[in-house]
């Protein structure tokens, strides 16, 4: 009988580039960047590190399809490397493989890396790139906003939500954000904005505008986990260790089937219901103390709200704008400045998230700190409304 | 007895400004000024001769009936592929069955009327025929042709019983008048002095060919109720009327005013329009003019109101959205280099092994009915999508051309690339409850959001400039009111 991944693993460190637009870095540098401030938290040698799990989830931009370019750029002394590629959740997708080869017993200590290099690619936004030889065929050609902004469609379709309350809520999303990552020297975008910038910027796609939409950047962040016995024997105290790891990926029922409501995740609903569950949580709303969610696009970190039961159905628009989600609100999202503010280097972006968690969970989040957390969630959506992968991970105090 | 069963038109939605076009060109020719009234028919940016061929063809003939045509001709100048069976792409864009004779007539502006005779002549064999003319009238910038033409396109079935005209007789001939050309080698056409086409064209070649067909049909000239005779040079029909000796009111109007010469669709699109409105008894002659002459005669039978199976001409004519951007109008028939970003040079070829395994999906949208639990589905898969069944090998064809949907979700995407942004785009959910995330085109953004009705229409997805091809693949578009 399974009995789940909670307290099985523990984080021995953790490390995370400054996002941005790294002109003058490539992969290797912003790896390398990352894994010198992971091994000084964790401790120990290079040598020590049994096995790897690589993120990357563009291979058309200077990092090819293997585990090569981690291994060669950190000098990894010929251990197991396997890269992961699962869209947006490809870095918790490498922190689940390292997690699982420590809870199994295969090794004792495992690395966990992401990394992408998105700024080489000559305009704003995420690499356009073929879908596959089938789909290129049938697919609209669409964009990263583009595919996120049906689910405003779905939502205002579905709740009768009026256009300008939903545009507003959205709004608050990002004003929110932005005065989080203000407070955080590692994110991207570190200004403050207004309500009237963001409902006034630009439209993207609609109804997205341009502050509705996270930032584009280069960046890596890194985990090296074990097990709680080892991390004690290794000196740590106050640990961090994972309560659940859960991943939910469709099948095709949400673009083909007249029962989805184009206003769900319905994977996120999946994977939110079985870590809650891994991780023996009754009731999320009072027992999380922090989100880091999914924040593409604002309007998808609303509805993640609904998926995760942090808001009732229909009733993410109120919450947002009262307030709930924001740093001093009962469940703060993206206290560190989220996809907003650092951008979205995809497979980098989990493991970015997990580094905040923990972060805040040992008090060390400087500035941002919030008032003794003791559970954080992490969420990555990657792909389109209609179908995708949702990855939900716990972690708390051990 | 042989004639048209059914019929119908097709003139895209865009409507070219034709003072738009002078405003930009009299620095350099003052004449055209004299051509700047009314608009012209203008493809939009993924249409071409194949797609309105299909949309005219799915006018003409509903699915079932499509089904069962034994032979396709479709009569075009302007074909997109030179060897790739155009007329085969689009019988699978229409749902024919396999087994057709499918034929490109083209290499003149009679290829429309050249492939309705020998559409009759197989119809009068016992097949029953669709015949349709098609063009997309590319035309160098700065030129009479440039604002006379016009995009169309009409289809016709043709059959042996309770046809709505029947035909009565027909005459050709061939003669190397070369009023333009237009060589393998080179992208527009090259015309020749508009006065000696009409002496010597116009008014000596139809003159003869009527007289001939006359003799051999035994009606008179007085008789015909309405004589086609397409051509971009507006006082033709009334002097040909002159020559022939016959009421002006007779000659049907060429539509240059509303739509332009839509080429070697234009007979079958005037013969169309003027069988929307035709009475028992009405006599038709048409004509198709280019290196010779077709003239035939119809006569118009107690089933004519049987015929008109889709919007009728008029209807089109009179809901067009006019375009007065003359650079969008060059953009779109391809006569600028036009920088469209670095989003554009993603390369996404359309793979022929891969194309032909899914031909049913692509070129005719054939989703899957499940015979076990009923659910009509798209893409056809190997299990059922409804979570509540899930069988294996339940998924019978179930062709999605023809079935109307509602938006679910939408968004008009202006960071992809599109070659008229924004791109709409999103999910579409069919009568029946079958989804699929498509493109839309033609929407009217202060008239789209979700739940508005849509129908499914074969279009062009993509130009793939680095190997000269060009995809299709269906979208959704809001029904015309």
């Amino acid at each position: 009988m399974a009995t789940g991944i909670k307290d099985k693993v523990a984080i021995l460190g953790m490390g995370c580039s400054k996002f941005g637009e790294r002109w003058d870095m490539d992969p290797a540098d912003l790896m390398a960047e990352a894994f010198d401030e992971c091994l000084i938290d964790a401790g120990i040698e290079r040598n020590q590190i049994e096995a790897a799990w690589f993120a990357s989830a563009i291979d058309s931009v200077n990092v090819g399809p293997s585990a090569l370019p981690m291994s060669m750029a950190l000098r990894l002394p010929y251990i197991p490397v396997t890269r992961v590629e699962n869209m947006c959740a490809s870095g918790t997708e490498a922190f689940r493989g390292a997690v699982y080869a420590v809870a199994s017993g295969a090794v004792d200590i495992a690395l966990a890396l992401g990394c992408e290099k998105l700024k080489d690619t000559g305009y704003g936004g995420l690499p356009q790139r073929s879908r596959g030889v089938t789909n290129d065929m049938v697919f609209p050609n669409l964009s990263a906003p583009g595919v996120f902004a049906q689910l405003a469609a779905g939502y205002r379709g579905t709740h009768g939500v009026d256009k300008g309350d939903l545009k507003r809520a959205m709004a608050h999303v990002s004003v929110k954000s932005h005065a989080n990552g203000v407070k955080n020297p590692k994110a991207h975008l570190r200004r403050a904005i207004t309500e009237e910038q963001a409902l006034n910027a630009p439209m993207v796609a609609e109804p997205i505008g341009l502050f509705d939409c996270c930032g584009v950047s280069d960046g890596s962040a890194c985990a090296i986990v074990t097990t709680p016995d080892i991390a004690k024997g290794l000196g740590k105290t106050d640990l961090v260790s994972v309560k659940a790891l859960q991943l939910s990926v469709s099948n095709g029922i949400e673009s083909g089937h007249a029962s989805w409501d184009g206003a769900s995740l319905l994977t996120t609903r999946a994977a939110a219901a079985r870590a809650y569950d891994e991780a023996g949580i009754k009731d999320p709303r009072a027992e999380l103390s922090m989100t880091e969610v999914h924040d593409c696009f604002s309007i998808t970190e609303m509805v993640t709200m609904e998926d995760l039961g942090l808001s009732d159905e229909g009733r993410v628009v109120t919450d947002t704008l009262d307030g709930k989600y924001d740093a001093e609100g009962s469940t703060p999202c993206q206290i560190d400045g989220g996809l907003k503010c650092f951008g979205h280097p995809i497979g980098a972006s989990g493991l970015r998230m997990l580094y905040e968690m923990y972060l805040q969970l040992q008090g060390r989040a400087g500035e941002r700190q919030l008032d003794d957390p003791t559970l954080g969630l992490t969420h990555n959506l990657g792909g389109f409304p209609s179908q995708n992968v949702s990855s939900v991970s716990i972690i708390g105090r051990y | 007895m042989t004639g048209i069963k059914s019929w119908g038109g097709y003139i895209p939605r865009r409507r070219m400004d034709r003072e738009a076009i002078a405003q930009a060109n009299v620095w350099f020719d003052g004449s055209l000024r004299g051509l700047a009234r009314g608009e012209r028919s203008m493809c939009n940016w993924d249409e071409d001769a194949i797609t309105m061929a299909v949309e005219a063809g799915r006018d003409a003939a509903p699915l079932h009936q499509r089904g069962q045509l034994d032979a396709v001709y479709l009569g075009s100048t302007t074909l997109p592929f030179l060897d790739r069976h155009n007329a085969g792409l689009a019988c699978e864009a229409m749902n024919v069955a396999g087994n057709v004779r499918s034929m490109d007539v083209a290499g003149t502006q009679r290829a429309g009327t050249s492939a309705l005779l020998a559409g009759l002549d197989a119809a009068r064999g016992g097949q029953q025929v669709m015949v349709i003319g098609s063009d997309h009238r590319r035309a160098r910038v700065g030129t009479a042709m440039e604002m006379l033409c016009g995009d169309g396109a009409a289809a016709l079935v043709l059959d042996n019983e309770d046809t709505a005209a029947e035909f009565i007789g027909s005459v050709s001939l061939a003669s190397d008048f070369i009023d333009h050309f237009r060589t393998a080698e080179s992208e527009f056409d090259y015309g020749w002095e508009e006065r000696w086409i009409r002496d010597e064209g116009y008014l000596k070649l139809i003159p003869r060919a009527m007289s001939e067909l006359v003799e051999k049909t035994g009606i008179a000239l007085a008789d015909i109720t309405h004589l086609i005779v397409p051509s971009p040079q507006a006082r033709i029909p009334a002097s040909l009327a002159k020559t022939l000796g016959i009421e002006a009111d007779v000659m049907v109007d060429n539509l240059i005013a509303n739509c332009g010469d839509t080429g070697a669709a234009h007979p079958l699109l005037l013969l169309t329009h003027t069988l929307d409105t035709a009475s028992t008894g009405d006599l038709i002659a048409v004509v198709g003019f280019g290196q010779g002459v077709d003239a035939m005669l119809f006569r118009v039978t107690e089933h004519i109101g049987k015929g008109q199976t889709g919007r009728s001409i008029g209807d089109q004519l009179a809901s067009g959205v006019t375009e007065t951007n003359y650079a969008k109008f060059q953009t779109f028939n391809g006569v600028v280099d036009r920088e469209y970003g670095k989003r554009a040079e993603t390369d996404t070829p359309v793979r022929p092994s891969a194309h032909y395994r899914n031909r049913h999906t692509v070129n005719s949208f054939i989703g899957s009915s499940c015979n076990a639990c009923g659910t009509i589905q798209f893409p056809k898969s190997n299990y059922c999508v409804n979570p509540d069944c899930g069988q294996a090998d339940t998924q019978d064809d179930y062709p999605l051309s023809d079935t109307g949907g509602r938006v679910v979700t939408f968004t008009a995407d202006r960071l992809t690339f599109s070659m008229d942004p924004p791109s709409y785009f999103g999910l579409v959910e069919f009568e029946g409850g079958a989804r699929a995330n498509l493109d839309f085109t033609e929407v009217d953004p202060d008239n789209f959001d979700v739940d508005t009705a849509v129908s499914m229409h074969f279009r062009v997805k993509q130009f793939d400039a680095l190997r000269g091809f060009r995809s299709y693949f269906w979208k959704a578009a809001p029904i015309q009111a």
